[in-house]
């Protein structure tokens, strides 16, 4: 078990260092390759009508005139052991992990992260805990009434959970049911330090989204597993249902979920970007969506390194669990 | 070895159709139909079975795939899902009416009274759950019991049932087990409260012969010990022999014949138990040149044969004189204790099996 | 590497004189003992083992093999029926596997038609496979359900790029018509067939090319009884018919017996003997043979009781990690100290039939003695072959 996780770490690192690169070549060759120069770049820095000095200095402090791999070495190096940046004028030191300083407001990239990440996480976890409860238990129930009008019922919302897109439920329940209705208040939520209940109607929108692929899942599983042998033997053990439901059949049916599961916190921890966008909460989605619009590289940099490890994490942690839930995995 | 023959048919089939009066046996299956509603049409896996079995004998029920012999066993346990099975007749387990009881009752009696050993012992147990847990499990919904008193008995159980050092393979999961040692586990299980009836569904198909043998030796030995009915659900005859003191032969969901072990195989009265005897290669005669097969294949149960099940594959079906295939043959009496399903005559059918099928044997 | 070693160290070395030593001394009595099917060797199988590594730890690294199959010497003559024979895990559908080339042998030599097949290249396989065919056990995955009968028997003529004098389809029919199918079937899925007409165009499609060996592994087993016995006579028809010669792989003992030749009995990777199928099963000399003999429930009542039965303790050792010397000494009531210590060889005891075990059974002479006698015998200068046997 202890070799199988080391060696599930060292893939996660090997994986972050394959994506790393390859954004870096997205985003620092394809803006090449379409004209853009590293004057452009550094133009964008300096703000308006920088002198042939001031872009050279700037062009100097990024590097970026240095060969990519050069410049991506420099990138991981500072991510691992920090930087410092000589302006000319002062130094400014960035430690570990450093992912360089935003091309429009200076900032540190990282601190920007740990600024919005927060925000993220709130309502990741929030709809999280709602769409797996509320997924799980509609699958169960459906599965255990197939056929019925519960069951057609449910798929039925859930298929339409699955295909209404968030800026559609989210504009509708924000129009109605904070402005029209007044039923919840305005989302309004940026740190730790507001009510979380703001966060209530995004945590449903995005939840009613996932909840509807979870009931999905969770009754094709059942389905499956209720057929299995050993559901017959807690059966005719004399077990009460509930038991062989709950005990012997979702335990059984737990495994591809969790495994979607971990996919999707994995995901929305890296920004959940439109739901951020439509309740404007200034969640890290939000961060990279400005990022991209501003041409921000180092942000946007940031903030996909930041969803990739979010993500590889989940996965590993997946991983984990499946050796605690099927000892099977934890044999062998 | 004096065997006990306590297995008794019911002595009139009138009264069995009818299905009324008190039950004489501990176990009694009166007119026992099983049908399933499907789009393709109503699939009668079980239509019309009856039979009687008292503790401490063995009933072996024959069949091939598809004759009804393991609806019939999980329709005794009540297993079928009320929603998509039909269930008519009479079981009745010692006193208790169990197709018209509710489903609370039935399932109260399930692995306390009555309870089933299945054929893979893999995948009739969770893999996720130690062995031991699971027969505590299977212990403590019966007995109010603490924790540790289950699993002293848990422990108890592996041992009777031949697992060594069973106080540490307790701990086990199913998968580090080894075949044989499964079904132990899983008959330890079936046998943590004590069950007067056991149904052993295909108990040792999934398992080496030299496994086999021992599980159906500590079968043998377990019921010594507990006296309790054993129903032996099988494609084998060799394990029929083996262990069974009658035999019910199922054909497309009805009893083709019924017999105690030793007219089943000395003097059998059926040409589809001739066929099955003929089928199979065996160890304890000279080979034969060839075997004797039935030809064709066991019917669809949605469109079972007209007149008797068995006319499209009878090699005598002609000798009837066409009844076989416009009537159903009843299930008639025609030896103390031995009953078949056939039109031919006693006497012809005493012929053919003296002269063409006990020879090529 | 290390595995050709110890393969080499271990008793198959000496096994190899086994077959020699028969075609030697008694071929006159083998041929009285079997009928006609006496032809030259068609396929032979020298030695010929399969290790799967087990990794485990932060790199991988092979800390095990499963010895699967661990060297196996037999040969089959042409127009006879070999069956192997043995509990799951013992290697027998392994060696079968090997023998089409499905598997890549560790170790061993495989020869068809005197030519060496072990290592041959699949593209140099191909036009080979014409004469090697498999039929498999569960008729309902090895069928491709997307596909019409006329399609999958007719698969092999396309692959092989055969124009049949009368055309794929003629052809395809005349084979359905062959294993007792309907011609008109040529256009139905294998969903509308029962298992027993499945496993038949299953063999349908292994017959279309003529094959020269067949290798069937647990041909009926998913079978019914009475379906099991048509596809047994089947099979049987078929081999006096095309003059087939048939590998047959179960676990079913009486079926072995009544459709073999000769029979072999595997355990954890090993034979542990091989004769004659009237011999094997009237006078086993393995402990093991007896044992499963023994065990196998006889369909006859009065027989209930009277049997001397012979009751092996436990299970099946792991092939992982095999116990030392003779595999077999765990569970075998007649072990003594030397069978944990030397490993008997397979060899042959008595004409056509070897066996390997110190002490075996229904014969005077044991595997031991049979090596002092080998090893004594050139050591003394006599001509290997007219030995005259100095009978003890």
């Amino acid at each position: 078990m202890v070799a199988f996780i080391v060696r599930r770490l060292f893939g996660a690192v090997g994986l972050l260092l394959i994506i790393s690169a390859v954004t870096f070549a997205i985003f620092f060759l394809v803006p090449r390759a379409a004209g853009v120069t590293t004057d452009d770049i550094a133009g964008r820095f300096a703000g308006k009508q920088p002198d042939a000095a001031t872009l050279a200095a700037i062009k100097d402090r990024f590097g970026l005139d240095d060969p990519v791999p050069v410049q991506y070495g420099k990138f991981i190096k500072a991510i691992v052991v920090g930087d410092t940046y000589d302006t000319g004028t002062e130094k400014i030191d960035c430690p570990a992990p450093c992912l360089g300083y935003s091309f429009r407001t200076n900032q540190s990239v990282t601190d920007q992260l740990v600024d919005r990440a927060p925000v993220t996480f709130m309502i990741t976890a929030g709809a999280a805990v709602l769409w797996l409860v509320a997924g799980v238990s509609i699958g169960i129930l459906s599965a255990l009434r197939r056929g019925t009008i519960f069951d057609r019922a449910a798929m039925g919302v859930a298929l339409a959970g699955v295909s209404l897109p968030i800026f559609f439920t989210g504009l509708l329940s924000l129009a109605f049911i904070v402005h029209r209705w007044e039923i919840l208040p305005a989302v309004n939520y940026s740190g730790p330090s507001d009510n979380p209940f703001n966060l209530l109607l995004p945590w449903i929108c995005l939840a009613f989204l996932y909840a509807a692929m979870y009931a999905r899942l969770t009754r094709a599983g059942m389905l499956e597993t209720m057929n299995e042998d050993f559901i017959r033997t807690a059966r005719a053990k004399g077990l009460p249902e509930k038991t062989v439901v709950l005990k012997h059949g979702l335990r059984a049916s737990l495994t591809p979920i969790m495994t979607v599961f971990g996919l999707d916190v994995g995901l929305v921890l890296g920004g959940a970007i439109i739901t951020e966008k439509t309740f404007s909460i200034p969640g890290l989605g939000q961060l990279a969506l400005d990022g991209v619009n501003q041409s921000d590289l180092p942000v946007v940099l940031g903030a996909t390194m930041t969803a990739a490890l979010f993500i590889v994490l989940a996965n590993l942690v997946v991983d984990i669990l499946y050796g605690v839930i099927d000892p099977r995995v934890r044999h062998n | 070895m004096a065997r006990k023959r306590q297995a008794e048919l019911v002595n009139d089939t009138g009264e069995t159709a009818a299905g009324r009066g008190a039950p004489t046996a501990f176990l009694e299956v009166r007119d026992l139909k099983i049908h399933f509603p499907t789009d393709d049409g109503l699939v009668k896996s079980v239509d019309g079975l009856s039979f009687k079995l008292e503790r401490g004998s063995t009933l072996g029920i024959v069949g091939e795939s598809g004759s009804g012999k393991s609806v019939t066993s999980l329709g005794i346990l009540g297993l079928h899902n009320r929603g998509n099975a039909n269930v008519s007749g009479e079981i009745w387990l010692d006193g208790t009416e169990l197709v018209g009881a509710s489903q609370n009752e039935v399932r109260r009696l399930r692995g306390r009274k009555m309870s089933m050993i299945f054929q893979d012992p893999l995948s009739s147990m969770h893999p996720f759950y130690t062995v031991g847990k699971q027969i505590i499990e299977a212990y403590r919904v019966h007995n109010d019991v603490s924790k540790q008193v289950a699993r002293k008995h848990a422990i108890d159980m592996l041992g009777r049932v031949g697992i060594p050092k069973p106080d540490q393979r307790v701990d086990d999961y199913p998968h580090q087990f080894s075949g044989g040692m499964r079904q132990r586990a899983m008959i330890a299980m079936a046998l943590s409260c004590d069950p007067e009836l056991l149904i052993a569904d295909e108990p040792t198909t999934a398992l080496d012969v030299t496994v086999q043998a021992q599980i159906l030796d500590l079968i043998r030995d377990l019921q010594q010990e507990f006296n309790s009915a054993i129903i032996m659900i099988t494609h084998d005859l060799g394990v029929v022999a083996e262990l069974s003191d009658d035999i019910l032969v199922m054909y497309a969901g009805r009893c083709a014949e019924y017999a105690s072990v030793e007219d089943a195989f000395h003097r059998p009265l059926h040409p589809y138990t001739w066929g099955l005897l003929g089928s199979m290669p065996r160890l304890d005669r000279e080979r034969s040149e060839r075997l004797m097969p039935i030809k064709g294949t066991p019917p669809s149960l949605i469109n079972v044969p007209e007149g008797c099940a068995f006319n499209p594959r009878c090699a005598y079906c002609d000798l009837t004189g066409g009844k076989s295939t416009t009537e159903r043959p009843e299930l008639l009496e025609v030896e103390p204790g031995h009953k078949a399903a056939c039109h031919l005559s006693l006497e012809k059918r005493r012929e053919i099996w003296d002269s063409e099928i006990r020879p090529k044997l | 590497m290390s595995t050709e070693k110890t393969a080499a160290d271990t008793p198959v070395e000496t096994a190899e004189q086994g077959p020699g030593a028969a075609s030697g001394t008694a071929p006159s009595l083998a041929k009285e003992a079997r009928p006609a099917r006496d032809g030259e060797p068609l396929l032979e199988v020298d030695n010929l083992g399969k290790h799967f590594p087990v990794t485990a730890g932060l790199l991988r690294r092979q800390v095990a093999a499963v010895k699967a199959v661990d060297g196996v010497s037999f040969s089959v003559r042409k127009g006879e029926t070999l069956g192997l024979v043995g509990e799951s895990g013992c290697g027998k559908s392994t060696t079968g596997r090997m023998i089409m080339r499905l598997l890549d042998p560790s170790f061993g030599k495989i020869t068809f038609e005197g030519e060496d097949i072990t290592k041959m290249s699949q593209g140099r396989l191909r036009p080979l496979r014409r004469d090697l065919q498999m039929i498999f056990q569960d008729p309902y995955s090895s069928l491709n359900p997307r596909k019409t009968v006329g399609a999958i028997v007719g698969a092999p003529f396309r692959l092989q790029n055969i124009e049949a004098k009368q055309g794929v389809k003629k052809a395809v029919q005349e084979i359905l018509e062959l294993v007792g199918l309907n011609p008109e079937h040529y256009n139905r899925y294998p969903h509308e067939f029962s298992g027993g007409q499945r496993q038949r165009i299953g063999i349908a499609r292994t017959l279309a090319l003529k094959p020269k060996l067949i290798v069937a592994d647990e041909p009926v087993s998913a079978l019914d009884v009475s379906v099991q016995a048509q596809v047994v006579n089947l099979l049987e028809d078929l081999q006096d018919e095309l003059d087939l010669t048939y590998v047959v792989i179960a676990h079913d003992l009486s079926v072995v017996r009544h459709i073999s030749d000769r029979v072999a009995v595997m355990y954890l990777g090993k034979i542990v003997e091989l004769a004659d199928r009237a011999d094997l099963y009237e006078r086993p000399m393995h402990p093991y043979t007896n044992a499963l003999l023994s065990a196998v429930p006889i369909p006859d009542p009065s027989e209930r009781g009277d049997r001397q039965r012979i009751r092996l303790q436990g299970d099946v050792p792991s092939p992982l990690d095999p116990p030392p010397a003779c595999r077999f000494h765990t569970r075998c009531w007649k072990a003594q100290d030397i069978c944990k210590q030397v490993e008997p060889p397979l060899v042959e005891l008595s004409p056509g039939h070897q066996a390997a075990c110190h002490f075996p059974e229904n014969t005077t002479v044991s595997a031991t003695d049979e090596v002092a006698r080998a090893a004594v015998a050139p050591a003394a200068g006599a001509a290997p072959a007219e030995e005259s046997a100095p009978e003890a």
